[in-house]
């Protein structure tokens, strides 16, 4: 491969690429806010010139392209001061609005001038000032008067969510960015353009003014929204969920997640309706009981019904290790009347990221054999089999069967015994007789496999009653560690909920047949050892960015 | 055996002691005489000068508005994490205001560094310092306690601004 020198070291780089790109697979950031990897070059913002020697001027490092022996300067004396002009000339028209700004904290231009300034403002006169507070679209707010107009939101837009929305108008300094009359920025994917922004200009309305980006903490783990999968971060503060952001997976969803991902999949993690202990019918109302009670009758009960009058629904929106237990449990009654809910909306898919199953692990529930057995009844089979009462017991985990069943409400109610491991009171916990309170994807361990056959890991980010976020391993924020039980900015509320495995395990016990597991893990690696697809994997191998099973990949995969 | 002769041996007129009673005593008779410090607290109260730190307060504008746009900077920069600032949107120019502010007196160490940080000059050490309580939740100004009109913070505001 071909070299050239940046700062004294040789680097490697693949012919055609740019001086920056190649710096930056080699773990070397030139500073820049208009380049991005994934985005097609603009060149504007001037901030990475280098100099290049027999250059007769300074270059952008962003669109010069790297050649064999070239010699490379990012930190001589005239780079620096061409950096640190170009910051200057940035802040002229740039508010000292860090106050009030949410990118406070993960802001390019902040970062960049603490570190590449003078930090002293030479500009005595009026700043310009631009529209504050225009709504571009239902999800982003866009600030005119923090913009540097480096058009990565514009080159989004184009290039990635193909949907052309946004542009420039007006020249100079008088230039600002709008969209195209009669649109909206309302394109799928419109929140990426908030994480791109460099500077505070597009901000997440969902999100604005929620909480100081130092004060939470972020935990990585996987969106639930569809079987992508996207790689997340959960920002939380105070036990509560407050946003979510995409986090890099090359094999996965590169940079980006869409919006319904990133606005509808965590609010029900602290919603009101959160199931909050074990719940049991008396006298025709859920009654809050201790887990033992719960367990005990849930066990007298099941041992009621004849094998094939019970029927197992496991999920596609809990675990493997959630399924796997619920298996297991299933056949070690002999029943073979299990399956699982699908949930597809074909009308939400698209060839950038979103897929029509909107579940994130319909794939491995499948894997671990949530089907029925030889002679068992399918979900079609089981609802009929309610409908004409042969099935008189129904245990369902981390679903919502008379949601997505609607005629099936009554039928449910007048069940014999349902019982279900739910994170809210949903419509078939609300006619159920015994409700387990599940924990949710965002307060357990665990892993699903996307459409791919690419096992990812869950991570909790919200601790519940069980957990202690520092024993546990959760990522801890500033206030975490110092918080007592006395600060009121520390009582965040711990639900009494566990993952639906650990609850099935439990109940085991009860029955009298033992599936004991100490920790997810080992959970999976019983599953890895049963299971061709998932042999040789483990949490390790999993990691932060996951690992192909040997599953294959539902229908073709749909890159970006 | 000869004595050795110490350096601390006591003179003849130091073994007297009575020139050394009257100096002390002479000590004692002019501080008599002089004004005096102590005052008869609490009928009597101390008003402590300007560069004194009593309770950090919120500094409340004419028109009964705070000036704090909830950046959270103090509530970063606070050694005790005293601070609580929950921000939310508001119509007015700075989009910005604390919804709630909560300082928890039983943390707080009168440091000063909430007041140096702020970039809106919106927090400022008062000069109350009769901070007692019976209950533990007691300790935990909300804005009600905290809001104090800019009237009364001159003196202090004025001191700060010397030191810029
Ligand atoms: S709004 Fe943000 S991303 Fe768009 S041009 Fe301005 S600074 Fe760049
Ligand atoms: S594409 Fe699917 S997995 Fe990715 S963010 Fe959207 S809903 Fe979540
Ligand atoms: S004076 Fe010091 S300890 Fe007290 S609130 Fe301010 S920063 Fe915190
Ligand atoms: S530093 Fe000042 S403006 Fe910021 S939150 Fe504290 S009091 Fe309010």
């Amino acid at each position: 491969m071909p070299k050239f020198v940046l700062d004294g070291k040789e680097i490697e780089f693949k012919p055609g690429q740019t001086i920056i790109q190649a710096a930056k697979d080699h773990g070397i950031t030139i500073p820049h806010f208009c380049w991005h990897e994934s985005l097609s070059v603009a060149g504007n913002c001037r901030v990475c010139l280098v100099e290049i020697e027999k250059m007769p001027k300074l270059a952008i490092a962003c669109s010069t392209t790297a050649a064999e022996g070239m010699v490379v300067y990012t930190a001589s004396e005239k780079a620096l001061g061409a950096r640190n002009a170009v910051m200057e000339f940035l802040l002229i028209n740039h508010p000292l609005d860090c106050p009030i700004c949410d990118e406070a904290g993960e802001c390019k231009l902040q970062d960049y001038a603490y570190s590449h300034s003078a930090g002293e403002s030479r500009f005595v006169e009026e700043k310009n000032h631009k529209d504050k507070r225009v709504p571009l679209g239902p999800y982003v707010m866009f600030d005119g008067d923090r913009c540097i107009s480096c058009s990565r939101c514009i080159r989004f837009c184009d290039e990635i969510a193909k949907d052309n929305e946004l542009t420039f108008v007006k020249r100079g300094d008088r230039v600002t960015i709008t969209t195209f009359p009669g649109e909206e920025l309302d394109n799928p994917y419109s929140l990426n353009v908030t994480d791109i922004c460099p500077v505070g200009a597009l901000t997440n309305r969902d999100f604005r003014f929620r909480a100081r980006v130092w004060d939470m903490s972020a935990n990585k783990t996987i969106c639930t929204g569809c079987s992508r999968g996207c790689n997340i971060e959960l920002w939380v503060r105070n036990n509560e969920i407050l946003r979510i952001t995409p986090r890099q997976n090359e094999e996965v969803n590169t940079f980006w997640m869409c919006d319904h991902g990133r606005i509808n999949t965590f609010k029900f993690v602290n919603a009101e309706d959160r199931v909050d202990g074990p719940h049991i019918r008396k006298e025709g109302k859920l009654v809050k009981v201790e887990w033992n009670e719960a367990l005990t009758q849930a066990a007298s009960k099941l041992k009621k019904f004849a094998k094939n009058e019970i029927a197992f629904i496991g999920s596609a929106f809990a675990t493997l290790e959630d399924n796997y237990l619920l298996v297991k449990f299933a056949h070690s009654l002999g029943v073979k009347n299990i399956d699982f809910i699908r949930h597809y909306i074909p009308s939400f898919a698209d060839n950038i990221l979103r897929r029509e199953d909107m579940t994130p692990n319909s794939l491995g529930a499948e894997a671990v054999g949530v089907k029925p057995s030889q002679g068992g009844l399918n979900i079609d089979g089981i609802i009929n089999g309610i409908k004409e009462k042969k099935i008189k017991a129904v245990y369902l985990i981390d679903d919502d069967i008379a949601a997505a069943f609607p005629e099936l409400e009554e039928e449910l109610a007048k069940l014999d015994l349902l019982i279900v491991n739910a994170t809210n009171i949903n419509k078939s916990a609300s006619v159920a007789d015994i409700v387990f309170p599940a924990a949710t994807y965002a307060e357990k361990n665990g892993t699903f496999v996307n459409f791919q056959g690419r096992v990812q890991r869950l991570k909790p980010a919200v601790a519940t009653v069980e957990d202690d976020r520092a024993l546990d391993g959760l990522e801890m924020s500033r206030l975490d560690k110092f918080g007592t039980k006395f600060d009121r900015w520390a009582q965040g509320h711990k639900y009494d909920a566990k993952s639906s495995w650990k609850i099935l395990s439990a109940l085991s016990i009860e029955m009298g047949f033992k599936l004991k597991f100490n920790m997810a893990e080992d959970v999976f690696s019983e599953i890895a050892k049963n299971t061709k697809a998932f042999s040789g994997l483990d949490y390790d191998v999993i990691g932060e960015l996951g690992a192909q099973s040997k599953l294959q990949p539902e229908e073709k995969i749909i890159t970006t | 055996m000869a004595v050795k002769k110490r350096e601390k041996d006591l003179t003849l007129l130091e073994k007297m002691y009575i020139p050394e009673i009257v100096k002390g005593l002479s000590l004692t008779m002019k501080n008599m005489f002089k004004p005096k410090f102590t005052m008869k607290y609490p009928e009597e109260k101390f008003i402590p000068p300007a560069s004194y730190r009593g309770r950090p307060v919120l500094v409340m504008e004419e028109n009964g508005e705070e000036r704090c746009v909830a950046c959270g900077l103090c509530s970063r920069v606070c050694p005790a994490l005293a601070i609580e600032v929950q921000a939310a949107e508001t119509e007015r120019e700075k989009e910005r205001y604390p919804v709630k502010f909560e300082i928890n007196m039983l943390r707080c160490i009168f440091c000063g560094f909430c007041e140096e940080v702020c970039p809106e000059e919106a927090i400022v050490m008062s000069k109350d310092y009769e901070l007692a309580f019976s209950h533990r939740e007691d300790a935990i100004y909300g804005k009600d306690k905290l809001l104090t009109p800019v009237i009364q913070l001159k003196d202090r505001i004025e001191f700060l601004r010397s030191y810029k």
